[in-house]
């Protein structure tokens, strides 16, 4: 167990460390020079010369990466155009929006996990239980209904159900305020009713794929032996539905979800831009769109360090759902 | 892990490969495979009706210039004096009139229709085009991975994992303009033409990875069988092996993984002109059109519902046939 936790922490590191390597020259290789969007036209020479210097630019592309990575470990002193002394998870700093980029992502990393994680629960619960109960009851009209939802689900895309959502509910019924983000110490009540058009959306696309997944998964688990043996046994069949097929219908989802919470912790970019709120998505397009490297970069690796450490937990849940699985 | 899917996988080939021989055997009919699959397709009643939806839509975006030429209207019009003054169009849902069918564009006044119909050309040659490329190139890295295997095997694992860390949406909308600006410089005139090929570019970086996954799976579970024994006995070359031996054995999969793959380009594309990536707002585009009508959502609600419908359409048809084909394909699984 501790040797299996071992290796993939391991081999995760080499991933994180190849997403950080690769961006780094990507955003490198971008031929725009970022220091012109910092100081557009009314810029001196020896000004750009000294901004240059101080993003350190001017050093050969391994100490700058060095001095990336020391930064995010050890904390390092930028100079007095960037605010000094930046701590110990370093993220650079922005001449864009003139503050450390650990501070931006401080403020628009829990507005993504609020729209995330409360739809990741939604989408969970509704898309494997509708599958589960579409799986229960095959052929019925129940069934189809299931599979007629997932099936629109699937093809659907979010920005157009965030129109409509918005169309109907916001301006239309004017039963929602326009979506905002507020956060949930200060006001939950005003929290959820600015997010949750965003929740039903994802919930909805998402779900659709969950439902369909699991209700294969459940068939398939279903007619297997053990679980007519544990019928035959006389077992109830909510405990052989809910705690034996179910276990074992469950793993491929675990999966999926997994690399799905993952990826969208690391920025829901179409869902923030459809409801106009600003998280970590949005953060990511806004410093592309004006060349912010250091931003960038800090917002690629938040969303490569949540994937990858779903994966790692999907394989440990694997192991705690799955008893036959052995972690190795 | 312990729980391999190729050990499922294998189980589920040998038991199928039983089957087609049953009819043949009783001195029924002798058919293929394939012609089972067919008449089992044939048969089905939402592949016909996706498949004739699918040929429309293709039949759609190819004959675009066409039905600029019978309509009238090209997608670069405008018709400013049918907007009023504050630019939105006049009449009833977005300006739906017998000249313009499904209205006009809030503030430059281009037909939608004839823009929809262009929409749909790039939107399916960019998903056809990439769903090529990735199949292609999936095919090749995860045939060799799975039929080589060591350090191969590991180094192409690897850079899967890789490629599923990057956020795609982010690391496509800085890359598309780095390309761009590589070729054209900081003042160029970008082609449209370019643009779609930049795109394509990207989905083949980033999407031959499943379709890999797949195809070393497959080809796994195949490796120690007999026949590929008997060939490799009879001294067959790796090429031979490859394309010969293992690769007949794993199209269907292939194919049904293919025509599910073509309506996520379609939608990823979407999804990036949406973030205003690639496409310049001169090329039509589903995602580009539906951005813009986000800002007229209280003023002009019927401009977002055109694109919305049509591209679900579009990928609701392609999904049912992929499904439908799946079935076909293999009548063991239960969808």
């Amino acid at each position: 167990m501790a040797r299996f936790l071992l290796k993939r922490l391991f081999s995760a590191t080499l991933t994180l460390f190849a997403v950080s390597v690769l961006t780094f020259l990507m955003f490198f290789a971008l031929p725009r020079d970022p220091v012109s969007s910092i100081c557009s036209k009314n810029c001196n020479p020896e000004r750009l010369e000294r901004v240059r210097d101080d993003l350190g630019l001017n050093d050969p592309l391994i100490s700058q990466y060095a001095g990336y990575m020391k930064g995010i470990v050890t904390g390092r002193d930028l100079g007095s155009a960037q605010g000094g002394r930046c701590d110990a998870p370093c993220l650079g700093w922005s001449y864009v929006t003139n503050e450390a980029v650990s501070d931006t992502i401080a403020r628009v990393l829990p507005v993504t996990l609020s729209i995330v994680i409360p739809a990741a629960i939604l989408w969970l619960l509704l898309g494997v239980g509708l599958g589960m109960v579409s799986a229960l009851r095959r052929g019925t009209w129940l069934d189809r209904l299931a599979i007629g939802f997932s099936l629109t689900g699937a093809s659907l895309q979010l920005y157009f159900v965030g129109a409509v959502l918005l169309l109907v509910f916001v301006y239309n019924l004017r039963l929602l305020p326009v979506p905002s983000y507020t956060s949930i110490f200060d006001n939950p009540a005003k929290w959820a009713s600015g997010l949750v058009l965003a929740w039903v959306a994802l919930a909805f696309l998402f779900s659709a794929i969950y439902a369909r997944l699991s209700r294969a998964q459940m068939l398939e688990t279903l007619s297997e032996d053990f679980v007519r043996t544990a019928r035959a046994k006389g077992l109830a069949k909510p405990t052989v539905y809910g705690r034996h097929a179910l276990r074992a219908a469950i793993t491929p989802v675990v999966t999926i979800a997994g690399l799905d919470v993952g990826g969208a912790l690391g920025g829901t970019v179409i869902t923030e831009t459809t409801f106009g709120i600003q998280g970590l998505g949005r953060t990511a397009v806004d410093a592309v769109r004006s060349g912010d490297l250091p931003t960038i970069m800090a917002t690629v690796l938040i969303a490569a360090v949540f994937v990858v450490l779903a994966n790692v937990l999907v394989d440990l849940l694997y192991a705690a759902i799955d008893p036959r699985v052995r972690l190795r | 892990m312990s729980l391999s899917p190729v050990e499922g996988v294998a189980l589920a080939e040998i038991e199928s490969g039983t089957d087609p021989s049953g009819p043949a055997v009783k001195g029924v009919v002798g058919r293929s495979p394939g012609q089972l699959a067919w008449l089992r397709l044939r048969r089905d009643r939402t592949a016909m009706v996706s498949g004739v939806l699918l040929i429309f839509f293709l039949l759609l975006g190819l004959a675009a210039p066409l039905i600029e030429m019978a309509y009238g209207i090209g997608p670069r019009e405008q018709f400013q004096n049918m907007l009023d003054g504050f630019g939105m169009p006049l009449g009833y849902a977005g300006g739906v009139s017998g000249e313009h069918w499904f209205g006009l564009e809030p503030g430059l006044g281009r037909d939608i229709f004839i823009r929809l119909i262009y929409g749909l050309r790039t939107s399916l040659f960019i998903a056809f085009a990439a769903a090529l490329i990735t199949a292609t190139i999936g095919i090749v890295l995860g045939a060799l991975a799975g039929y080589l295997g060591g350090w191969l095997d590991a180094v192409i694992n690897w850079i899967t994992d890789l490629t599923l860390a990057m956020p795609f949406l982010i690391i496509a909308l800085a890359l598309t303009p780095t390309i761009t600006l590589r070729f054209y410089g900081e003042r160029g005139q970008v082609s449209s033409a370019f643009g779609v090929g930049v795109l394509i570019a990207v989905f083949a970086i980033f999407g031959w990875t499943s379709t890999a996954r797949l195809v070393r799976g497959q080809v796994i579970a195949l490796r120690e069988r007999e026949f590929v024994e008997a060939a490799r006995a009879s001294g067959a070359g790796l090429g031979h092996m490859l394309f010969r031996q293992l690769l007949p054995n794993i199209w269907a999969p292939i194919l049904v993984s293919f025509s599910l793959a073509v309506p996520q380009f379609i939608t990823s594309e979407a999804a990036l002109s949406f973030i205003g990536v690639g496409l310049s707002d001169e090329t039509p585009s589903f995602g580009r059109m539906i951005y813009r009508s986000l800002d007229f959502l209280q003023t002009d609600p019927a401009y977002v519902f055109f694109p919305g419908i049509t591209i679900f359409a579009l990928v609701f048809a392609f999904n049912l046939f992929g499904d439908a084909l799946r079935d076909a394909l293999d009548p063991k699984s239960s969808r």
